[in-house]
């Protein structure tokens, strides 16, 4: 899969690789009423990875349905909607909107996001909360439901268990860690929101870490996100006991980074005659 | 396909940090336009550093190579600037929207490393509206700046090409906004075309001169970009207007990097 906010609405990327391919496609995170999202300075390069604030812009989800969703349905592939609010209610307010809508397999809860004032991240840090909106939009929402987890808590299992028990059917972690950089000739930080969301290879370890003990604290699917550019992390995380992994900042780095990782893991499959890749899912924990 | 991975046919030195890559690159050099940008991966493993680096086409050749210019100034230009002819590089593009040619005249404004895109469009609209109409002006730091480029500039004889150098060790002594204004003097108000690329608070300058003037100007900016897709959204301007997304920021990569000036948020 393609990780959200890294793949725009899937047509951006139509010249670089097959998207009828991808697992799914993530798209751009929806809230209920368009977002301009934040000034610039808006991302950062850092060693390995790099800063983003943009501050969640999108078209909101009445254009979201009218002129992203028709080129997703002739794509034909599955398109997963990564969802954002401010309050419970909004969240419950855009599921309600696309629930009728074809073409969709899944929604994401974004409850993670470092870049916005309000909501955000405020509901993936207490568990209670992330278990509150998790409960809310189950009941109202027609797809299967992913919570999309934050790395910035103390404990990134409890979070994970306290959906789960809510009702979510997946987890899909992580989000970008809080990160800021400064520069020394101005004196004063470089994104216009001072901090920002760190991605890329820089933060794979971390992502890894959190997908091993997530995936034998809870009994539904992880899908792991953080870091993976190559197949050969793609495979770790499988290994770590990931179901299924989200492609994020390589797309910018390379725009047919998914697909390479996609012919990448099927060619090691093939390889060590591994029948299916169900067979390397946590096979790397102890007792396995 | 927009990214390919293409020959280095030669990386040439021009001054102390500036460097010309002359790429192998058919299906670019033909679909490019002057103002356009290529994303180029500066890392072979895309790790370190990470992200690509946008840069102007500098020119085109009719054998199908794609030249860029650029200046040293971090990681990723200095791991280029070591890159020999026979390598590979991988790019994506042509990126972007261009410069439109329109006007009676036609005032090519170029400051330090904004001289690079204005070689292409040069050929372009001498091409287009003949040599008399159209007048060179580029300011740069010093001397050695703007002797890089000079492969670009001597030869066009024709061509009104007026120079200047911050510090005074080569032509008129100070900025290249002085140079627009006196050419404003001479040309008075028209239906003339300014177009600008440099350094922000110079493209500033050159906006406000060109509507005193009573003339059009399209600038050529330059951001912070990740992807030059329009999927990060992180190249933002602000803007006097609202964006396709109706939002109050333009995304150079997409909107632009050309843009009329009075859509800027100055």
């Amino acid at each position: 899969m393609t990780a959200s906010g890294t793949f725009g609405y899937g047509e951006e990327f139509e010249e670089y690789l097959p998207l009828e391919k991808l697992g799914a496609i993530v798209v751009k995170g929806i809230s209920f009423n368009p977002r301009s999202g934040n000034p610039p300075p808006r991302i950062v390069e850092t060693a390995c990875g790099m800063l983003n604030a943009i501050g969640l812009e999108n078209v909101g989800v009445e254009r979201f349905i009218k002129e992203k969703m028709p080129y997703l349905q002739k794509v034909g592939n599955k398109t997963i909607v990564n969802i954002l609010g401010d309050s419970i209610e909004e969240y419950c307010a855009i599921v309600e909107r696309l629930n009728d809508v074809s073409g969709i397999c899944a929604i994401e809860l974004n409850i993670s996001c470092p870049n916005v004032k309000k909501g955000g991240v405020a509901f993936g840090t207490k568990a209670s909360m992330a278990a509150e909106v998790t409960r809310s939009v189950k009941n109202v929402c027609n797809f299967p439901i992913i919570v999309k987890l934050s790395p910035n808590v103390t404990d990134i299992c409890e979070m994970a268990c306290a959906v789960q028990e809510a009702g979510a059917d997946a987890v899909s972690l992580i989000n970008t860690l809080i990160g800021m950089a400064i520069d020394i000739e101005k004196k004063r930080p470089v994104l216009a929101n001072t901090i920002g969301g760190l991605s890329g290879p820089a933060i794979k370890p971390v992502a890894l870490r959190m997908v091993w003990q997530v995936s034998q604290a809870v009994t539904i699917p992880v899908i792991g996100i953080g870091g993976i550019s190559t197949w050969q992390d793609a495979i770790e995380f499988i290994l770590a006991g990931a179901t299924a992994i989200q492609v994020g900042t390589a797309n910018f780095v390379n725009p047919n980074a998914a697909e390479k990782i996609r012919v990448g893991i099927n060619q090691y499959l093939q390889d060590n005659g591994i029948e299916s890749i169900a067979d390397l899912i946590g096979a790397a924990h102890p007792g396995r | 396909m927009k990214q390919s991975r293409v020959e280095i046919s030669a990386n040439v030195q021009l001054s102390k940090s500036i460097f010309r890559m002359e790429l192998v690159a058919p299906e670019a050099a033909a679909a490019a336009r002057p103002g356009q940008f290529l994303m180029v991966q500066a890392s072979d493993d895309g790790y370190d550093p990470l992200l690509r680096r946008p840069f102007s086409i500098h020119n085109v050749t009719s054998s199908g190579e794609v030249h860029i210019a650029y200046k040293v100034i971090g990681r990723g230009t200095e791991l280029m600037s070591r890159m020999a002819a026979g390598g590979t590089i991988d790019i994506v593009g042509p990126q972007g929207n261009g410069f439109t040619v329109n006007g009676k005249h036609h005032f090519i404004v170029g400051g330090g490393m904004g001289i690079a895109p204005m070689q292409f469009l040069t050929k372009k609209i001498v091409k287009e509206a003949g040599k008399p109409k159209v007048h060179i002006l580029l300011g740069a730091r010093d001397k050695a700046e703007l002797e890089a480029f000079n492969e670009y500039y001597n030869p066009i004889s024709g061509v009104d090409v007026r120079l200047a150098t911050d510090d005074g060790s080569f032509a008129h002594h100070g900025l290249v906004t002085d140079l627009l204004r006196e050419a404003g003097g001479e040309f008075g108000a028209g239906q003339h075309m300014v177009y600008c690329c440099g350094p922000h608070p110079m493209m500033k300058a050159v906006a406000t001169l060109s509507r005193e003037l009573g003339w059009g100007c399209q600038v050529s900016l330059e951001t912070m970009m990740a992807c030059g897709i329009a999927a990060c959204l992180g190249c933002t301007v602000e803007s006097t207007k609202l964006n396709s997304k109706g939002g109050a920021y333009l995304h150079v990569c997409q909107d632009g990097p050309v843009f009329n000036e009075g859509d800027i948020k100055w």
